[in-house]
């Protein structure tokens, strides 16, 4: 019983990463059908950001807001100077444009700071383990938990509550009448790429918390996954993406706990697998988008 | 109020508009009609900003052409485009919200929102509603309204009784007429040539991008190729 509960809450806390990545990839398609591989650099980004922000010595929970705005401000760069001139580009022009940015970032922090792994800081408080009762929980499974729950409201309500994040939902769905209403093209768009960017700049976090280090390749795998997610939720779709987040999370733990040895090394393919059994049984995802668009 | 002339729409090979003038003068309804494809949402369209195209558009005696739908609508042109469009997982009360953020805030805005719902009753019984399970009706008259928000002099009409039922059809033209009585300029495309062009003070007939007629109201009514191909005699 005590292993099944510890595997829960890791799965929740791997799931919640992966949905806030998910999430900051579906906030972009569903406006600008764009499928953002440069997202898992603005997570590096923000992994820098701790990373500088604990070289001069500045606290954590300023590091952390470091790490959040490093990524923001990629993101609205990455946006203004890489995405914004592509925007008439097809699907495939976009994805291109996307690869560029990630291959670039990836040179700059290679060549700019360092190819080998830095070091961040953590607390040491990170390490502790929690006893509830037969329940032992790690610290940051449950940091990781608490921020993600947190970052899902905090997006809920800006969404539900905010005009632009009302603009954001209605550009979604049809933006071209958005701008009959007189509201910017432009800076919706800014406002999706600032919300993916503070997303993967949490995500980041979360990801560092459990690693200790950085290095320019960082955000490759954890995003590659958080695509998988957004494709089983249904692309373009924000609840979707929560869900296939969680979904992978929770496979990925689940054949990691429960596969025999032997099989261990193939786990990622079981989860595939898996993946494409869910996409087998629906195409769309698991809570497609409402207009489902695919490219 | 609105002067066109020389209007082209270019989607890639195809032109959709070859050449359109035309003009709209204050308080008047003026109706463009037209078969399927013969180039009237084009025309919209392009005075609203959504497609590019060339030709000279003025209004209130200054240039329109090349500028943003964003800008258009801030110099008081509203389009409320075929086919309603409402976004339909946001409530009846986000869709009016959206359409009147860019133009009044505060108090104003709420003003503007009471000054809809007032003129369409049923928008208030559906506030809290997701726009999507309206009926279809009720997405045209949301829609008219959400347009209205941007506190436009001119109006442009883009079939809004297209796929209603005939009482509800009714229904759209009484408004757009009491919407000419407080002095709202429209220009309406419309299928419903009859209905049309009884409330129109002036009226164009577009076939192949190009305009083949245009009169009065009562003159276009009269006239034997509107008689023919829109008023089924």
């Amino acid at each position: 019983m005590d292993i099944v509960l510890q595997q829960i809450v890791n799965a929740i806390s791997l799931g919640g990463i992966y949905a806030l990545l998910a999430l900051g990839l579906a906030v972009v398609f569903s406006i600008v059908s764009l499928i953002n591989f440069a997202h898992g650099e603005l997570m590096t980004v923000a992994g820098y950001g701790m990373f500088f922000a604990a070289a001069v010595s500045l606290p954590f929970p300023f590091a952390v807001c470091a790490a959040v705005l490093f990524a923001v401000i990629a993101a609205l760069l990455t946006e203004r100077f890489a995405f914004r001139p592509m925007r008439k580009a097809d699907a495939t022009g976009l994805l291109l444009t996307s690869f560029a940015v990630s291959a670039i970032l990836r040179v700059i922090f290679q060549n700019g700071i360092s190819a080998r792994p830095k070091p961040v800081p953590l607390p040491s408080g990170f390490a502790g383990v929690i006893d509830l009762g037969v329940l032992h929980v790690g610290i940051v499974p449950l940091l990781s938990i608490v921020m993600t729950a947190l970052s899902l409201v905090a997006l809920t309500l800006f969404l539900n509550r905010t005009t632009l994040g009302k603009a954001m939902r209605a550009a979604a769905e049809d933006f071209q009448v958005l701008r009959l209403m007189g509201i910017k093209a432009n800076r919706v768009i800014a406002v999706a790429f600032a919300v993916s960017g503070a997303l993967a700049g949490i995500a980041a976090v979360l990801w560092i918390a459990q690693r200790g280090s950085v290095d320019p390749l960082m955000g490759f795998v954890p995003v590659l996954k958080a695509f998988v997610a957004a494709v089983i939720g249904g692309l373009g779709s924000l609840t979707g993406a929560v869900a296939g987040g969680f979904a992978l999370g929770i496979l990925e733990v689940l054949f990691q706990a429960f596969l025999p040895d032997a099989a261990l090394p193939f786990r990622d393919a079981f989860v595939l697998g898996f993946v494409i059994l869910i996409l087998i049984w629906r195409p769309d995802g698991l809570i497609p988008a409402p207009a489902a668009r695919r490219s | 109020m609105l002067e066109v002339s020389g209007l082209k729409v270019k989607y890639g090979e195809v032109t959709a508009v070859k050449g359109v003038s035309l003009s709209v003068s204050k308080g008047a309804v003026v109706v463009l009609l037209g078969a399927n494809g013969a180039g009237k949402s084009s025309t919209l369209n392009a005075i609203a900003g959504l497609v590019a195209s060339t030709g000279s558009i003025s209004f209130e005696g200054k240039p329109l052409s090349g500028q943003p739908a964003e800008d258009i609508v801030k110099r008081g042109i509203a389009l409320t485009p075929e086919g309603r469009r409402v976004f339909p997982s946001l409530s009846v009360a986000d869709n009016l919200h959206l359409g009147g953020a860019a133009h009044a805030s505060g108090d104003e805005l709420k003003k503007r929102v009471e000054a809809e719902l007032d003129r369409f009753p049923i928008l208030r019984e559906r506030y809290r509603q997701k726009a999507g399970l309206l009926s279809g009706g009720e997405q045209q008259m949301l829609a008219i309204a959400r347009s209205l928000m941007a506190g436009p002099q001119l109006l442009l009409l883009d079939e809004p009784s297209l796929g209603l039922a005939p009482l509800i059809v009714d229904k759209v033209f009484d408004l757009i007429l009491g919407l000419k009585q407080r002095g709202l300029t429209i220009l309406l495309v419309e299928q419903n040539a009859e209905r049309a062009l009884e409330i129109a003070d002036h009226g164009y007939v577009l076939q192949t991008g190009q305009i083949v007629l245009e009169g009065s109201g009562p003159e276009l009514a009269r006239s034997d190729l509107v008689k023919q191909a829109y008023l089924a005699e």
